[in-house]
């Protein structure tokens, strides 16, 4: 319990609440918990599918956020996580088994895409990663083993002590400890010798390198974290659709996964994750817009990038 | 022993010759300027001792060891740490921060150090936070950690580029322009400084310069350049009346 | 001698491919090298074009006619109108931007806007629906053994040739192209010596975005059929285009648009590839050239660091 209390308290610190207001962020992370009692199915789906935006959301603002870097082909590490998994599931391994591997095999990737790519400037960066974004998706249609255009399907649920998880409310609690998982790790990643030296690049790359800073290997291990992140929220998917295809990853998938992070506001966890709960629940509240949402969406990127570039969370210092 | 052994370096920017077939020596724990007119090409050569610009030919040895054309960072590492002659600091965070980004080579901790925090990691960045603080204390602005860096007045700004310079705790530090928009008080509070580098904690310095009062009076040894070409060295009484130097300061006095 | 024939084919096939491909690509070198911005929406700006070209053809069909006549007014109306909506894009969208001295990453960001919008809203528009262009044009043209070139084909590659000269005198020839070259190299310098650079910019947005378009009515012709996501991934390409060629070089992206419409044709021959793989290959020369000659062909290399 005593834990619990300090870990509340750093989360205070970090998100620079008052003690009020870190009263309300206890309140609010009860009823994050409870919600599952009180909510229908409905209610249970969208919050599941907001916790696992979060998760995708936290780990590319490793990659855009803290280092900086512009990334259009996320989703690429998401596909790499799911078909992993959902290939290695039909062949007989265990879900929980696939997760290492699912990870291992997406931080290969990012460091195929990263490695020879980090040195180029950064709009040259972002046709890159949008162009291995593609050719992910294109791998994936025309591969026997990914299932060609109409994907996986039949992919099993995976069980934990003997409790198959089938039901909505055992997803959601996955994915909340896998939100909570990724907060403590963004957290502290941003308060290490690692997330300074990604916020020194970010200021002035040629300053950070003449006080010793590798910034190829530096902007590497951001690649590398943001592609496990994905990988995971990737293999979590995978048991949790049971199905998977090709277009699920398509670059508007990567695009709405960058808005997410910048309507919070880049490089900040809170911001991530307003960003994500807006992404999922916005076209849930106005259910009759339908193809109006992403009209609305590419809009919305120009307004902010032109009156609020800094995303809708504030500025912690002044 | 010299610390730094420059030979024959010469750079070139297509048809324009920077650099050309500079050579000078650098003892161990002394000070030096590199001195010239504008546009000899002194922060060309700076530019290809710290990593920052790629040499065409030539040799630079640290040490003994080669580091013509590395990449700035392995040159920091190496123990050769530089400043900026326009202020590159980092602007959004404290002073401490700026500083703390020079124990960066110094420091090990990666990724799996920041996401499961072992002793070993928070007693390095322990360790990180207490050398910052005392090359901050150096320079004379250790009350001033945790300011924004933008916040300061430029003298102070100029003092975090030091201090972030010595907490790579460097055996060379090179000075681009330290003397720069500073004021006068400020210029022989920074001739005192950089005694005390020397002297306190044995780096060894080398300065480029415009401020001829400053280099004369701090400098044991000044090598003076001009279209990129080693035109005089010596002390500084040696130099002031080098006729060579005269010429290139001054222009020739009469065509004869 | 099949084989010749298949290899003449081919480069006939590869050339139309291309030409489209370089007159999108301009459009990204110009305001690359005004702006230095990644115009990440002209790929829809073309696709946008193509359906201002179907719409004027509709309602210009029943008057002049579907044949050239119409056709050629349906391009030029096009041109005009995409023009103007590029000059739009920009002063709404990208100066605000550049009036703040914005960091590229943001400017960057602010393309994918607009794509974005542009791309869905055309997609509710037209009920992501195909458009046909009923043109009526046959498949007549001159038979040279087994190498079969159509007339259109022939109108295609000759207007790209037009609209290419054209833009080639204004470029050089034109005071506003004088100061499009001059606000390349240093729009600072510009200002001061009293050259109206956002309307210069603007201007290159124009030029930029009718050129595309034009390559979108040619693209609904020659095709037969658009929809709205038919900007994407020749968006990506051009830009591949404009990369081989040299980004920023306007000769550099003629000739990037016509090599990369050879080589794919060339690599939808190959048993190894083939179309289902034609755009991998695509982005994969990207990819390859960005890493290892990103300056191109014809781009200018920049100093080492600072």
């Amino acid at each position: 319990m005593g834990n619990s209390v300090g870990l509340m308290d750093r989360f205070r610190k970090i998100l620079g609440l008052r003690k009020t207001q870190g009263i309300l962020l206890a309140v609010l992370s009860l009823l994050v918990i409870l919600l599952p009692l009180v909510a229908n199915n409905y209610i249970e789906e969208v919050a599941t599918n907001t916790l696992f935006y979060i998760v995708l959301a936290l780990g590319l603002n490793i990659v855009v956020g803290y280092a900086g870097l512009v990334d259009l082909g996320y989703a690429a590490f998401f596909a790499v996580g799911a078909y992993t998994t959902g290939i290695f599931m039909k062949f007989g391994l265990n879900f929980w088994l696939t997760i290492p591997i699912a990870i291992l095999f997406s931080v290969i990737a990012g460091i195929i895409i990263g490695g020879p790519t980090l040195r180029l400037r950064s709009d040259y960066l972002a046709i890159v990663t949008l162009g291995f974004g593609e050719i992910t998706r294109i791998t994936a249609r025309n591969l026997k083993i990914t299932g060609g255009a109409s994907g996986l399907v039949g992919i099993q649920r995976p069980s934990i002590f003997g409790h198959i998880l089938n039901q909505i409310t055992d997803f959601y609690y996955l994915f909340l400890v896998l939100v909570v998982l990724a907060i403590i790790i963004a957290i502290r990643l941003h308060n290490s010798r690692l997330g300074r030296a990604w916020q020194y690049i970010r200021e002035d790359e040629d300053a950070a390198e003449a006080m010793g800073i590798d910034p190829v290997k530096t902007k590497l291990y951001a690649y590398m974290i943001g592609a496990s992140f994905g990988g995971i929220a990737g293999a979590f998917f995978a048991v949790k659709m049971t199905a998977i295809s090709p277009e699920t990853f398509a670059f508007t998938q990567s695009a709405l996964i960058l808005l997410a992070v910048i309507l919070g506001g880049m490089g900040k966890i809170p911001g991530a994750i307003l960003g994500a709960a807006f992404l999922v629940l916005f076209p849930e509240i106005f259910r009759g817009i339908g193809q109006m949402r992403m009209l609305l969406f590419g809009i919305l990127l120009v307004i902010i990038m032109i009156f609020r570039p800094q995303g809708l969370w504030p500025e912690r210092k002044g | 022993m010299s610390i730094l052994e420059v030979k024959k370096l010469t750079l070139r920017f297509g048809g324009l010759t920077a650099v050309s077939n500079l050579s000078f020596e650098l003892e161990e724990n002394t000070i030096m300027s590199l001195i010239g007119p504008n546009g000899a090409g002194k922060t060309s050569a700076f530019n290809c001792l710290t990593g920052f610009y790629k040499g065409s030919e030539g040799e630079i040895l640290f040490k003994g060891q080669s580091i013509f054309r590395q990449k700035p960072y392995r040159i920091t590492k190496l123990g050769m740490a530089r400043t900026f002659q326009n202020l590159r600091l980092f602007k959004d965070m404290t002073v401490l921060e700026n500083v703390m980004s020079g124990m960066h080579s110094r420091t090990s901790a990666g990724i799996f150090g920041a996401i499961l925090r072992p002793p070993s990691q928070l007693r390095e960045e322990k360790k990180i936070k207490q050398v910052s603080k005392e090359c901050l204390d150096f320079v004379g602005i250790l009350d001033k950690e945790s300011r924004l860096a933008r916040n300061l007045a430029y003298g102070d700004q100029r003092r975090v580029e030091w201090a972030r310079a010595l907490a790579t705790q460097p055996q060379l530090l090179l000075l681009d322009e330290p003397a720069a928009g500073l004021n006068q008080d400020e210029k022989d509070q920074l001739v005192s400084l950089i005694r005390r580098i020397r002297k306190d904690l044995g780096i060894t310095v080398l300065l480029i310069e415009h401020d001829m009062g400053l280099v004369m009076k701090v400098s044991e040894k000044i090598v003076v350049i001009d279209y990129g070409q080693k035109i005089a060295e010596g002390t500084a009484e040696e130099v002031k009346n080098n006729p060579r130097v005269i010429e290139a300061y001054l222009g020739k006095e009469d065509e004869e | 001698m099949t084989v010749f024939y298949i290899v003449i084919q081919q480069i006939v096939n590869g050339l139309i491919l291309g030409s489209f491909y370089s007159l999108i690509a301009l459009g990204y070198s110009m305001v690359y090298g005004i702006i230095k911005l990644l115009n990440f929406a002209h790929g829809d700006i073309y696709m946008v074009g193509a359906f201002v070209g179907y719409g004027a053809l509709g309602i210009l069909g029943s008057r002049l006619g579907i044949g050239w006549l119409g056709i050629a007014a349906a391009l030029l109306i096009s041109m005009f109108l995409v023009g103007l909506l590029g000059m739009l894009v920009h002063r709404l969208a990208y100066q605000p931007l550049i009036n703040k001295r914005a960091p590229r990453m943001s400017l960057l960001i602010t393309a994918v806007g607009v794509s974005f919008t542009l791309f869905n809203g055309v997609m509710v528009l037209t009920n992501g629906e195909y458009k046909t262009f009923n043109t009526g044009l046959g498949y007549e043209g001159i038979s040279l053994g087994l190498v079969n070139i159509t007339y259109t084909q022939i109108i295609m590659v000759v207007a790209t040739g037009i609209l290419m000269l054209t833009l080639y005198w204004f470029i050089n020839r034109t005071l506003y192209g004088k100061a499009m070259r001059a606000i390349a190299l240093d729009q600072d310098a510009c200002r001061l010596m009293g050259i109206n650079v956002t309307k210069t910019i603007g201007l290159t947005f124009f030029v930029g975005s009718a050129l595309a378009a034009a390559a979108g009515v040619m693209a609904g012709v020659y095709y037969g059929s658009i929809q709205f996501y038919m900007g994407f991934v020749i968006g990506l390409k051009a830009f591949t285009a404009a990369v081989i060629g040299g980004i920023g070089s306007i000769p550099g992206a003629m000739i990037g648009g016509l090599i990369l419409g050879l080589l794919e044709t060339a690599g939808t021959q190959l048993p190894f590839i083939g179309s289902a793989w034609k755009d991998v290959f695509s982005f994969g020369i990207l990819i390859l050239l960005l890493v290892f000659k990103p300056t191109g062909i014809l781009g200018k290399s920049e100093i080492e660091r600072m």
